[in-house]
């Protein structure tokens, strides 16, 4: 069978999938929608609201993205969510709030490290150590902290979540900066393409003479990383830690990334359709409050939304 | 009158003709070959007599009807059964569950699995096929990938088909695996089954086939008795043009010896290795099947360590602990498997290509994508492989295609002084066969280091310069191109050299 030749330079609108167009139509729909039935959505106040929304997942799925294309996943980073806010905030009893973010970042990173290296070293699944990691992770944050914590430091909320540069939110701004970073590393690093190419198949890329464990182990440090960072921002905008927040993030997450186009048996997704991902759930949580929708539609809505994206993009055989 | 006729077929999938003309007729009782390269139609003819894909266009008969296969379900009805190349096995099933697969016998209860029966079933079928050590209660997934085949053919075989069809059905057996298919086949054609027998390997067609039809570019051009045939004119059938030289000429300049081995050995696989290989050489090694080629080729390759013995490279001694140290060394291995560890299927081609050499295009883990792209771009005009493009997955290719992106992945490398092939032509057309020949000797000719793997023995003669023998985990013969003579190599693989008859 001759495969046909391929063609120059695709058209724009050829090169959309229709899974793509469904979906920035459904946002834009939403949108218009939202403006016309109700006057509070196209508010500053209001636009402000989904973007900080966006912040906490944006985090969670660009580092859930990372460890889902390498074919795995990590339901761990609720727990590391609520860690890193709780060291962020705690900590500042005892040293200065930078320092004590730096700590939050790396308990991030390693517990990262740790989960990939346990998956990289003895070949376990990845469902299964990350599981394990969530519930020791949560365990130990209720043994370090039973109740709330509050930041010590003003400066913390003052420099970072209640911050704005201009009108916008000084969190929005460090998400907005990550989404280029992760798309350099997923498209333009070794470390990115081995990892896509070990998603799809591991042992071809052990026997190209590339280090297999090295970039594996980087895309689960990457993503505990992000899972820090949207901790501590999100401990800083509220002003308070608490050690029960952040339980069923990584659904949220895991829900952006495959509405985003990411395949979790590995080998997909860019970080532009994670954004979209994410964007589209804020919006819809965001109109949802708006119109005072109980929360157990809500959810009831999100998952229905899933299967819809999954059921658009699944391959046509 | 002919029991299966085929008149005229035709398909295509989407704009793509896959099938533009194919005729033939068949008695029966009879063993047809299907000759074609890669991408002559015999897989989309092979889906439409299985019911997998319908015609466009066309009439198949069976005794004088039409038949109607729109479905495998139809097709299973009219007595086909069809063995794709591919194993359909589920590996955590047992053998008998595999064999039985949507027919299982059951007790009183409808749905009770009488696996008495079953077993016995499937213990009975293949003990008739030559193969009573199979137990029917053992899991697929631990047999080896011979074992498998052997299970699949058999699993075709329970209801007893009027029919059937084999793809490439030797692929992974051995030289005695495959001598019993044969008298399998021969004795169902002899009871009145029709075999329909697609292989590139050319000796087991003029084996086993009484006639041939051959496929070009999704026509049928040549329909003829298999005794009225040469193999140099069902080469030039299927090539559509005269055969020069397969195998290509070189000046011999074996430099000095790049790598050493010496006493080699894994528990339970290959013991006392010891060979040596020189720049500008090619060795060949050649073994059946389970002979431990592989094995030694990966310890040396840092796949899977050994457990003693020496490996010295310029003289130096090495040992690699990783696929990745034996890279870093100027080692490359193009493996027998290149859909399960070659290739990573629904990547690109240029991701599969530029997947050895990050190295080359990057500064600090950053690639500069433009060049990789050159690179590629430019090893994929270099090797011809088509389609030209390199943004597909190279799961769309031919199988052909698909080794020469995997050869242009370590061509890539380019300081690789050692170079080992594993099978390097299996599942490849002629014609790209020869290309590949070509590389390999190229790689030769510039100084590199080469050893050659494979179970087709016109190949190892062809190509080497020197021929060692594996037999049981280790090395039994090596021999000289004087001795290069197909019975007296086969003799040392299948440990019949002491016979008198076999000695020089």
């Amino acid at each position: 069978m001759t495969a046909p030749a391929p063609a120059a330079k695709p058209a724009f609108w050829q090169r959309v999938s229709r899974a793509d167009l469904i979906f920035a139509l459904s946002i834009v729909a939403l949108v218009v929608f939202a403006s016309v039935a109700s006057d509070a959505f196209l508010t500053q106040r209001n636009i402000v609201n989904i973007s900080r929304q966006m912040v906490t997942n944006g985090f969670l799925a660009l580092g859930m993205l990372m460890v889902v294309r390498t074919g795995g996943i990590d339901l761990s980073v609720g727990s590391v969510l609520a860690f890193a806010g709780l060291l962020a905030t705690g900590l500042q009893e005892q040293m200065h709030f930078s320092a004590a973010i730096a700590v939050a970042l790396a308990m991030g990173a390693a517990v990262g490290g740790i989960n990939g290296w346990l998956i990289a070293r003895f070949n376990l699944q990845p469902f299964i150590v990350t599981l394990a990691s969530m519930g020791t992770l949560r365990g130990g944050l209720y043994i370090y902290a039973e109740t709330p914590l509050y930041p010590k430091d003003d400066m913390f909320r003052a420099v970072l979540g209640g911050a704005f540069v201009g009108p916008i939110p000084m969190n929005f701004i460090l998400f907005a900066l990550a989404i280029p970073v992760v798309w350099f590393y997923l498209n333009h690093t070794i470390a990115g393409r081995a990892a896509l190419a070990l998603g799809v198949n591991k042992e071809a890329v052990r026997l190209a003479g590339v280090n297999v464990g090295k970039h594996l182990i980087f895309a689960y440090v990457a993503c505990g990383l992000f899972a820090a960072i949207a901790g501590v921002l999100l401990a800083s905008r509220l002003g308070i830690a608490q050690p029960s927040v952040g339980t069923g993030y990584e659904l949220d997450a895991i829900a952006a990334v495959v509405i985003g186009g990411g395949l979790l048996g590995g080998g997909g997704g860019t970080a532009k359709g994670v954004v979209g991902g994410v964007l589209a759930l804020a919006l819809v949580d965001n109109v949802l409050n708006l119109f005072n929708v109980d929360s157990y539609y809500q959810q009831l809505l999100k998952g229905l939304i899933i299967l819809v994206a999954v059921l658009a993009r699944r391959k046509n055989t | 009158m002919p029991h299966l006729q085929v008149t005229s077929i035709k398909k295509s999938y989407d704009e793509n003709l896959a099938i533009q003309d194919i005729s033939f007729s068949v008695a029966p009782g009879k063993v047809l070959a299907l000759c074609g390269e890669n991408g002559a139609g015999k897989s989309t003819l092979m889906k439409i007599l299985s019911g997998a894909v319908r015609t466009d266009s066309g009439e198949i008969t069976l005794d004088g009807q039409t038949a109607r296969i729109a479905t495998p379900g139809d097709a299973m009805a009219l007595g086909i059964r069809t063995v794709y190349q591919e194993l359909s096995l589920l590996p955590h099933l047992s053998v008998a569950e595999n064999m039985l697969l949507g027919r299982m016998p059951t007790r009183a209860l409808n749905f009770v699995i009488d696996w008495a029966e079953a077993n016995r079933i499937a213990s009975a079928v293949l003990a008739d096929f030559g193969f009573p050590q199979i137990d029917p209660a053992s899991l697929v997934r631990t047999l080896s990938v011979a074992k498998q085949q052997i299970v699949e053919i058999g699993k075709a075989l329970v209801a007893k088909p009027r029919i059937l069809i084999l793809d490439e059905p030797t692929a992974v057996l051995s030289a005695q695996e495959s001598n019993v298919l044969f008298a399998k086949v021969k004795a169902l054609a002899a009871a009145g089954t029709t075999v329909l027998y697609i292989s590139h390997r050319l000796e087991e067609i003029f084996e086993i086939a009484d006639e041939v039809v051959v496929l070009k570019d999704g026509q049928s051009v040549l329909q003829s008795r298999i005794d009225s045939l040469n193999q140099a004119q069902l080469i030039e059938a299927m090539v559509g043009r005269p055969l020069a030289a397969i195998f290509p000429t070189r000046k011999k300049r074996a430099g000095e010896v790049v790598l050493d081995v010496s006493h080699l050995g894994r528990a339970g696989m290959f013991d006392d290795i010891s060979m040596h290989l020189r720049a500008g050489e090619i060795v060949g090694m050649f073994g059946l099947v389970g002979s431990g080629r592989t094995e030694v080729a990966k310890a040396i390759f840092g796949a899977q360590v050994a457990d003693v013995g020496d490996i010295r490279l310029h003289g130096k001694p090495e040992k690699f602990a990783s696929p990745q140290e034996a890279v870093r060394n100027g080692f490359a291995m193009i493996t027998e498997d290149r859909k399960g560890d070659g290739l990573a299927l629904d990547l690109s081609v240029l991701d599969n290509a530029g997947l050895a050499s990050f190295n080359r295009v990057s500064t600090f883990g950053i690639i500069n994508g433009a060049r990789r792209s050159a690179l590629v771009d430019e090893k994929v005009a270099d090797l011809a492989i088509r389609p030209s493009g390199t943004a597909h997955p190279v799961r769309h290719l031919s199988g052909g295609n698909q080794q020469k992106v995997v050869i242009a992945k370590w061509l890539l490398v380019e300081t690789t002084k050692v170079f080992i092939f594993d099978e390097p032509t299996r599942g490849v057309d002629i014609a790209t066969k020869v290309e590949i020949y070509q590389m390999i000797a190229n790689l030769a000719e510039n100084g590199a280091a080469v050893l050659l793997i494979s179970s087709e023995m016109p190949e190892v003669l062809g190509l080497s310069d020197r021929l060692l023998v594996m037999r049981e985990g280790r090395i039994v013969a090596e021999l000289q191109p004087d001795e290069f003579r197909m019975d007296f190599v086969f003799a040392h693989a299948a440990g019949l050299a002491s016979k008198p008859e076999y000695v020089q």
